[in-house]
């Protein structure tokens, strides 16, 4: 018997009882794909499995000849006798929390997760467990999101303002999820089409396929020459700010849709004229609940605020611990990981 | 306040200055005075002193979220604004709509603060964070703790003032210098088209000079331009009118019983005289350093002893009202004149008040040989004003510049930090620095100016890690960050270790490239000293 479930490796983490690996940063033979961001889907393996939702944008980020099985969420899968399950982890579309049983031991990875209801994928569902292994982008008390219907207010808000002054609104988000959600956000808005930089446009027309109603989007590209985007509404990825892309805009306000908008300095830094706080993340009241409602024992904290998450819940009398996480430096946290594009 | 709150934000949330005045432009043509006065009080920089002290704030808050010390030190450290991370971490409000107006929220809960016992603080603080959320319950905190800054000047201000009455700039900045107390009616006083009862005792707002970027040969012939020692001192203007004497020193302050020498001399001044000049200590016809003024103005009684050690002078250096008639759009040349002639009535026996002397230029090159004998002076570098230029507002460029000398300079290794104080309260920024004396190092000055907030907060992460030893709140830290330290002056002093004393010692630099091995020794530090006597 070995001693957990799970173990971190240098591939990542790893279960040896089923021989695969969870979100593996270098190339496995089988790896579970818990949503198709970049930090969590990485090329090279040479099979994958992931949930039959988030296929055709997983598909488009891992290209065509990866090797892809897809499975329904709650359709269980036993390998070596270890009953793996995807359930919904509320991140993005297809994105799935991982829950490993064996011997009635119970483990669940998070990937990344929300509990705030997205018309763009599925309701994050808490799963019973014996370990959690948690994600912790925003583990801070301070972040605590408002209403996600007062940020689309005041993103329409901006956005009239912005047209009657004659200025192209630009928000910067996130080009898989956020996005998306920002476009069903604006579903029954009064604003044409929203215009659409490239790299957003190709995963808008996946999430369109797989079902999901957004908004009408136009790409950037396609317009003819001398279009002016006065008054429109555009959706861009965070590397387009600052690039020559947006000089055929005119005169322009730009805005970020971010949990990290939260803090004034992380928007004052990116000199934007508006920051608009909307995470796929959970919040820290929704990160504690979350952590509570699993029953776990034991919690593994990844991914952003990670020792002090740990120490809270320590301090709440259980048994976490810090595991690390590829896509971050040796660098303390705080507002240097915050300076970096949304990690998604 | 939710008014002000959106003030705030969109003046907050753009870079762009004319976006910013027409933002304050709008809200002070559509505030109610009361409020419109208290908005035009913090947003050119009052504030009222000493309300609450931040640790205090801090603790109510942690036990108000329910947040442990330690987690709120971490959501500080995120958030880098202490009154930010306590409006985030705040449960949310209890009482909703209650909508109070600005100049309610200042008179009747904020002001009370400095004067009530700490239970009442804590009472009054709590109840506001109950009512408020978000950007407003940000600005309040940011005014209990008297660190409400935006991203706009008093001039700024001004401008948007003058855009919103369509009265001149010039005019709404001279109601506004000296003592404008907020209210309601002095509000509606400052945007009035007619205002004959203008208040007798106040100043011209100061107009300022450049510091000099280009070479002299750019400004044209020196023959168009006047030259004067730059003094380090108080710049200041003295008012005679109605008999009375007032004087309003640049930093906004009613200076007049702090200076009775130069009242004294007033007296023997024309009515409706207005100058302008710096006021130095003097001693034995030649200046004092500046901590001598310094060390005077500290005290709160002037006793015969201190003003026979460190007498005060004015040094006259404009006039810009003369038998009440505004001289300032007269030329610079014209002014000097009519300042010669006063200042031969002024100066009295004592010579309390005199004309700032002129140094003659036939040649760029005789004020680059004046400059370089600056210290010798005991002053801090040339001030040169184009001879046909009015006295202008605020500061515009082209026709005065200043021209200081260089600065002392030495590159010297962090030895000791302790936390600041204010907003900066939990962060180390007060550094002591050393040179290297053979294998020792000999700390020699302190300074907490000249860094920027990302280095502070970089320096401070790298001083919780790498402190030798603690005393109280100061930290010996590993010799290992080198800095370049400017400094004005430097005197023997026994008293210091060092055997030196520098003055003014600030931050230029962190010299990231340097090792410690490499920072200045004692030896260049004597070598300063041997060259400045
Ligand atoms: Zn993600
Ligand atoms: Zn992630």
């Amino acid at each position: 018997m070995i001693k957990g479930m799970l173990q971190l490796t240098e591939r990542g983490l790893y279960c040896a009882a089923a021989d695969v690996y969870i979100d593996p940063w270098l190339p496995v033979d089988r790896a579970i794909i818990t949503h198709a961001h970049g930090d969590h889907a990485r090329w090279g393996s040479k099979h994958y499995l992931a949930s039959r939702d988030g296929g055709r944008v997983l598909r488009t980020r891992m290209g065509a000849d990866a090797n892809i099985e897809l499975i329904d969420y709650g359709e269980p899968r036993t390998i070596n006798g270890v009953r793996i399950t995807l359930v919904p982890a509320g991140h993005i579309l297809g994105s799935a929390q991982v829950r490993l049983e064996l011997d009635g031991d119970v483990w669940c990875v998070s990937g990344d997760y929300k509990t705030e209801p997205d018309p763009t994928c599925s309701a994050f569902e808490p799963v019973r467990c014996n370990t959690f292994i948690t994600e912790s982008t925003f583990g801070l008390p301070i972040y605590r999101w408002c209403s996600q219907h007062e940020t689309f207010a005041d993103m329409r808000t901006w956005w009239a303002e912005n047209a009657a002054l004659g200025r192209a609104s630009i928000i910067y988000a996130y080009a898989l999820g956020k996005a998306q959600r920002i476009l069903a956000g604006m579903l029954g808005a009064d604003i044409g089409p929203i215009y659409t930089h490239g790299a957003v446009e190709r995963l808008t027309n996946d999430y369109r396929e797989s079902g999901i109603t957004l908004h009408p989007t136009s790409p950037v590209v396609a317009q003819p020459k001398g279009t002016s985007f006065a008054g429109s509404l555009i959706i861009a990825p965070p590397s387009a700010a600052g690039s020559t892309w947006l000089r055929r805009f005119g005169d322009i306000s730009t805005a970020f849709a971010s949990g990290w908008m939260q803090v004034r300095g992380a928007r004052r830094r990116r000199s934007l004229d508006k920051g608009f706080i909307l995470s796929d993340h959970v919040d820290w009241p929704a990160l504690i609940e979350a952590v509570a409602a699993t029953g776990a024992e034991n919690v593994w904290v990844t991914h952003g605020y990670r020792e002090q998450v740990v120490r809270y819940l320590t301090d709440k009398g259980l048994a976490a611990q810090a595991i690390a996480s590829h896509w971050e430096g040796e660098d303390e946290q705080g507002p240097a990981v915050a300076d970096e594009e949304a990690i998604a | 306040m939710k008014q002000f709150a959106l003030l705030f934000s969109a003046i907050d949330s753009t870079t762009s200055t004319n976006r910013k005045v027409e933002a304050m432009a709008e809200y002070f043509a559509t505030a109610s005075p009361a409020n419109a006065a208290w908005a035009v009080y913090f947003l050119s920089g009052g504030r009222p002193k000493r309300l609450i002290g931040v640790r205090k704030v801090a603790e109510w808050a942690m036990t108000e979220s329910g947040v442990p010390p330690w987690l709120f030190e971490e959501c500080y450290h995120a958030v880098g604004d202490l009154a930010e991370t306590i409006a985030l971490l705040l449960p949310p409000p209890t009482v909703v709509n209650a909508e109070k107006p600005l100049h309610e929220w200042v008179e009747t809960v904020l002001l009370p603060l400095g004067t009530v016992a700490e239970d009442e603080q804590r009472t009054a603080v709590l109840d506001a964070w109950r009512q408020l959320d978000g950007t407003e319950r940000f600005i309040w905190n940011k005014l209990i703790t008297g660190s409400f800054r935006v991203g706009v000047s008093e001039q700024l201000v001004v401008r948007a003032l003058a855009r919103a009455s369509s009265i001149d700039e010039g005019v709404i900045a001279h109601r506004l210098s000296g003592h404008w107390t907020p209210g309601a009616q002095n509000f509606s006083a400052l945007i009035e088209p007619d205002s004959s009862d203008a208040d007798r005792s106040r100043p011209f707002p100061f107009y300022l000079a450049y510091a000099l970027e280009d070479e002299l040969e750019a400004l044209g012939q020196p023959t168009e331009w006047q030259a004067e020692w730059k003094w380090d001192g108080i710049r200041s203007q003295v008012i005679r009118r109605d008999g009375t004497t007032y004087i309003w020193t640049r930093g906004g302050e009613l200076a007049t019983d702090r200076f009775p020498e130069i009242v004294a001399a007033a007296e023997l001044l024309p009515d409706g005289t207005v100058l302008d000049g710096e006021v130095m200590p003097w001693l034995d016809d030649a200046a004092m350093p500046f901590a001598q003024l310094q060390r005077r103005i500290g005290r709160k009684k002037l006793g015969p002893k201190i003003l026979a050690d460190v007498p005060v002078v004015l040094i006259a250096y404009d006039l810009l009202e003369l038998g009440g008639i505004d001289l300032r759009s007269e030329s610079m040349s014209s002014r000097r004149a009519k300042l010669e002639a006063v200042c031969e009535r002024g100066e009295g026996p004592a010579r309390s008040i005199f004309l700032s002397p002129t140094i003659a230029l036939a040649t760029w090159d005789d004020a680059r040989l004046a400059q370089s004998n600056s210290r010798e002076h005991r002053a801090e570098g040339l001030m040169l004003k184009r001879l046909d230029s009015e006295y202008g507002v605020g500061r515009r460029k082209g026709s005065w510049w200043k021209w200081k000398v260089q600065p002392f300079s030495i590159d010297a290794v962090m030895v000791y930090a302790q936390p600041g104080h204010g907003r900066r309260a939990l962060l180390h920024t007060d550094y002591t620095f050393a040179v290297r004396d053979g294998d020792a190092l000999v700390p020699f000055a302190k300074a907490y100016s000249g860094l920027t907030d990302r280095e502070i907060r970089e320096l401070d992460a790298w001083i919780r890690r790498h402190t030798i030893e603690k005393f109280g709140p100061v930290r010996h830290v590993e010799p290992v960050h080198v800095f370049e330290l400017h400094f004005e002056g430097i005197q023997k002093s026994p008293r210091h270790k060092s055997g030196v004393a520098v003055r003014f010692p600030r931050i230029a630099r962190w010299r990231t490239d340097k090792p410690a091995a490499e920072a200045d020794t004692i030896e260049t530090l004597r070598t300063l000293l041997a060259a400045q006597q």
